[in-house]
């Protein structure tokens, strides 16, 4: 379809001849907008745990050598029979969660069907944003293919207090270099969620219907 | 009656010295003569000089907005010729003053007609709504008026979102000795006139209107006022046809009263 | 009805949109629906209070729409050389870029795509570019079945009804009506719901999650839209809710994305602005509760066999429009919708078009033409009170451009035969107030027939036409005795001019 291709493009060469172009499309039209900056707020996790739990998410504040324990703790407390857990997750959260359900490795990979019997998920996170309580996940080794943070109905996600920032545009800065490496992103704010029946809120539609969010600190 | 303790002849005269040209607005001039009158009583109070350039006839908005922009050129025309030469023009109307400053460049740009642009430039820096000329150029809240009743206000879409008068008409509303000012729930939303709108759609205009006039009767509100007759016009036909005895009045009007002679 | 039995999915109404009625008399017969206002009421009453509160938590918000506004026009003005950019980075990153001049080619490309992968039903995310160019019924027509995923979207589909609203395309729906439709329909064509189904809200979304489960596991191609295409890097970016999405953008083998040629952003860094700006404006969260960003394919994440269809439809036609090319800014959030007084009395069906409320009434016109007679009357179908303007995310002067419409209407008009009662009254209304001696005239005889009545009658009630369609409901002032201007120049003798 070449020749639609050329005719779409000239179409909008004619369309905008009334506009003075230059070979800078910056310059020619700015933007008055200071990228990448911080949004000043008093404390930037505290921000985080009050706006992720606002979604109704639990946030449950752990250390580096609590995170393991709590991890099987909460996975106990769900009563789901299996967890997977990505490949490249560290080693001692596997140990920790084959202690209270059946650890799946995704290596090989689980078929669509098989992860759809798995009660759980745990993650790491690239970045937390914390003015809309987001986690951001770059689908790392930590966090594996898009699909296992999907289906499973419970997703825990490990993030350490020092990967929040204040908002959305220090986000997008830390991204900047798994977009350029075309690492697919995931932002997750709270559990799967609707309006769509008189703009009623309801909580868990097809994604994890519970978000925990285990702030490392 | 007695008369009140403040002399508005003692009262400052702000304007004195001013020369202010009364855009009275078509449908004033026709339908409403005592919104431009109660004008001329309250800037003369003031101090000022008015006069009605009697070439003036209309803002153009009813033929703007339903897109006729030739046919809206003539009264482009002849504002800017009434009004060539004021420093001050002075309109009791959110919605035609917003028509002058938001609509005429835009008409003169249309006509191709550099000339009248400029004429247009200016007649628009001269133009003020009542509320504005009282507020930023008087620099007077307190106009001396009395008006002792239960009153809402609705702040009309052009008045906020054209003309931008802002919160200048409750200023000078909450000035008014003996006024009982209610607050309008959702006074922000439109009524439902809409110039043509009221004629091309008007099931939609009456049910916005009847919307309006129902939250205006719960404020048990004597009078609704606003800055705008044309809005005044739509939502107190309403009134009137639900018998609520609700009164549409201009904000000229109320700010002319003094309870001088009552 | 053997055409009927043969379909894989629900059939929506009878008729087009271009044949529907103009916007009073649609909106006549939704003003008569009691339930119908009743939810709407409701609902953008709760959406607007919702966005109030968390717009107001931005300081910088203004600073947001400016920027938000800049960027799409930055975009618009070298929209060649960004979609060449989108197309090059998304080819390098393994992605299949296909462009489409309009519906009919578009499909044509889908149906295509989906044939080369031997499959026969696809699931759907919801997108408005692909309600534009009716691609459900062109994929039935080629014997694929189409699933909606979304909550609102599979409401309406199992409805056999149409979307009233971009965001919310059941929210003229209640939640017993979608009990109905659920029990009715939804065993028909998949998992059924439980026969004890209630009207609550989070059973109906499981009885969606339930049946929709099945066709995402199963499902080998999924089509989406997108809310923006980085030019930068070849990114394509779908903001939602539900998760539906995910299921789509993540679970089949073959992805193909619908995009409109004005979804382009310059740079992945914009997207901290719309990131902002869009989840605010359209359901009133600080964030929405997923989004997922893809650059071609990812090996062993996702489908490995992804393509974007680039469509015009008539957006080339609104660029060269430089009073209305403003409208190609919009990112879709609704927030126009939501604030709007006529929308929220009579939703988004009397718009005859995928695009409703205050943006479709400039969009839709400029996209079709102004040939049909409810094109027509869209620009009309608004007091201008500027509620839109106020609330959109990227500053599109809605109601300048609705006038700027009315005119092309109006000028359209002067290319039929017939010469239209409006245009000659305008005529005489122009000759009228174009001097004011001629006013002044007309306003002496009106006062003459102000005198012939007796003093007691203060207003007017009901009255012929053509005064009846402002007299059915409201009452008219009589005119005074004397103008103005005929008082002024009786007391004051006229001006000095």
């Amino acid at each position: 379809m070449s020749a639609t291709r050329e005719l779409i493009l000239e179409r909008i060469r004619v369309a905008v001849a009334d506009l003075p172009r230059t070979a800078d499309a910056v310059a020619d039209v700015p933007v008055p907008w200071a990228y990448g900056e911080a949004t000043p707020m008093p404390d930037v996790v505290e921000r985080f745990v009050e706006r992720v739990e606002d979604y109704r998410a639990v946030v449950d504040r752990c250390t580096a050598t609590t995170v393991a324990s709590r991890l099987s703790a909460i996975v106990r407390e769900h009563n789901v029979g299996s967890v997977v857990v990505p490949a490249g997750a560290p080693q001692d959260w596997a140990a920790a969660l084959a202690e209270v359900a059946v650890v799946r490795r995704d290596d090989p990979v689980l078929s669509h069907a098989e992860l759809n019997e798995v009660g759980a998920v745990v993650t790491g996170a690239r970045v937390g944003i914390a003015e809309t309580g987001t986690i951001v996940l770059d689908h790392g080794p930590d966090q594996g293919r898009r699909a296992l943070s999907l289906v499973p109905d419970v997703h825990l996600c490990v993030i350490r207090a020092d990967q929040v920032v204040s908002d959305v545009p220090e986000a997008v800065a830390v991204l900047t270099s798994s977009m350029a490496a075309r690492s697919p992103q995931t932002w997750i704010s709270g559990p799967s969620a609707t309006s769509d029946i008189e703009l009623d809120r309801v909580e868990g539609v097809h994604g994890p219907r519970t978000l925990v969010v285990l702030l490392v600190e | 009656m007695t008369a009140l303790s403040t002399d508005p002849a003692q009262a400052a005269r702000p304007g004195t010295g001013l020369r202010v040209a009364l855009f009275a607005t078509c449908i004033n001039d026709t339908m409403f003569p005592q919104t431009p009158k109660a004008v001329v009583t309250l800037l003369e109070r003031l101090g000022c000089t008015v006069d009605f350039p009697m070439a003036q006839t209309c803002c153009g908005q009813m033929f703007t907005n339903t897109g006729y922009f030739d046919e809206a050129l003539p009264t482009v025309r002849a504002y800017v010729d009434a009004f060539a030469g004021y420093d001050y023009v002075v309109g009791p109307s959110g919605s035609c003053i917003g028509s002058v400053r938001e609509q005429h460049p835009m008409l003169a740009a249309h006509s191709g007609d550099t000339g009248l642009a400029a004429q247009v430039a200016k007649a628009v820096a001269a133009s003020y709504d009542l509320s504005e000329f009282l507020v930023d150029v008087l620099k007077v809240t307190d106009v001396g008026a009395y008006f002792p009743h239960r009153v809402t206000y609705h702040s009309t879409c052009h008045s906020i979102r054209v003309a931008k008068v802002g919160d200048r008409p409750y200023q000078l509303l909450r000035a008014v000795r003996g006024i009982d000012l209610v607050p309008l729930e959702g006074a922000d939303q439109c009524c439902g006139f809409g110039g043509t709108f009221s004629v091309k759609n008007p099931d939609v205009s009456v049910a916005m209107g009847a919307d309006k006039a129902r939250r205006v009767m719960d404020t048990g509100a004597e009078y609704l006022v606003a800055g705008d007759n044309s809005c005044l016009m739509h939502v107190g036909g309403l009134l009137h046809r639900m018998r609520s005895g609700v009164k549409p009045i201009h904000l000229a009007e109320i700010l002319a009263q003094t309870g001088e002679g009552l | 009805m053997s055409q009927s039995a043969a379909r894989r999915t629900p059939a929506p109404p009878e008729g087009t949109y271009l044949g529907m009625p103009r916007f009073p008399v649609a909106a006549k017969g939704a003003l008569g629906n009691t339930q119908l206002r009743k939810n709407l009421r409701h609902a953008t009453g709760v959406i607007r209070a919702k966005r109030g509160r968390v717009v107001a938590e931005v300081d910088r918000w203004e600073e947001l729409r400016v920027a938000g506004a800049a960027i799409k026009d930055r975009t618009q003005r070298h929209l060649d050389s960004y979609l060449l950019q989108f197309e090059a980075a998304m080819t390098a990153a393994g992605g299949h870029v296909h462009w489409a001049r309009d519906a009919a080619e578009a499909n044509q490309i889908i149906v295509e795509l989906v044939r080369a992968q031997g499959a026969d039903e696809v699931v759907k995310v919801k997108s408005m570019a692909t309600q534009e160019i009716d691609m459900n019924e062109a994929l039935e027509a080629a014997g694929i079945a189409a699933w909606e995923t979304d909550l609102a979207e599979l409401i309406v589909q199992l409805g056999h009804d149409r979307p009233s609203h971009i965001l919310v395309p059941a929210i003229h729906r209640n939640r017993s009506e979608v009990r109905e439709i659920f029990l009715t329909e939804m065993g028909t064509y998949g998992t059924p719901p439980p026969a004890d189904l209630t009207d609550d809200p989070a059973e109906l979304a499981g009885a969606a999650r339930r049946h929709l489960r099945e066709k995402f596991l199963r499902a080998s191609v999924a089509i989406s839209g997108a809310n923006f295409a980085v030019a930068e890097t070849g990114t394509l970016v779908v903001v939602e809710s539900e998760g539906n999405g995910r299921m789509c953008l993540t679970l089949p083998d073959t992805l193909i994305s619908v995009v409109g040629i004005e979804k382009v952003v310059p740079t992945f860094a914009d997207l901290e602005v719309f990131l902002q700006l869009l989840p605010r404006s359209s359901t009133g969260e600080r964030m929405n509760p997923y989004t997922t960003m893809w650059t071609g394919v990812t090996p062993g994440d996702g489908p490995q066999n992804v393509h974007v269809v680039l469509i015009d439809n008539g957006r080339t036609e609104v660029l060269a429009d430089p009073s209305g090319r403003a409208a190609l800014r919009c990112i879709r959030c609704s927030a126009c919708l939501n604030i709007c007084p006529v929308y929220e009395r009579v939703g988004g069906h009397a718009y005859g078009s995928v695009y409703p409320g205050p943006i479709g009434a400039v969009l839709t016109p400029q996209l079709r033409g102004t040939d049909s007679a409810i094109d027509r009357s869209l620009p009309y179908a608004s007091t201008l009170c500027g509620a839109c303007f106020e609330v959109c995310p990227v500053r599109i002067p809605i109601p300048d451009m609705l006038v700027h419409m009315r005119k092309r209407v109006v000028e359209a008009k002067h290319g039929d035969t017939t010469p239209h009662a409006e245009s000659l009254m305008m005529k005489a209304g122009s000759w009228l107030f174009g001097d004011a001696r001629r006013l002044a005239m007309a306003q002496k005889a009106a006062g003459l027939g102000r005198r012939i009545m007796p003093d007691s009658v203060s207003h007017l009630g009901p009255l012929p036409p053509p005064l009846a369609r402002w007299a059915n409901a409201r009452d008219l002032p009589m005119p005074p005795t004397e103008s103005f201007r005929s008082w002024w120049a009786r007391e004051r003798g006229g001006s000095s001019r």
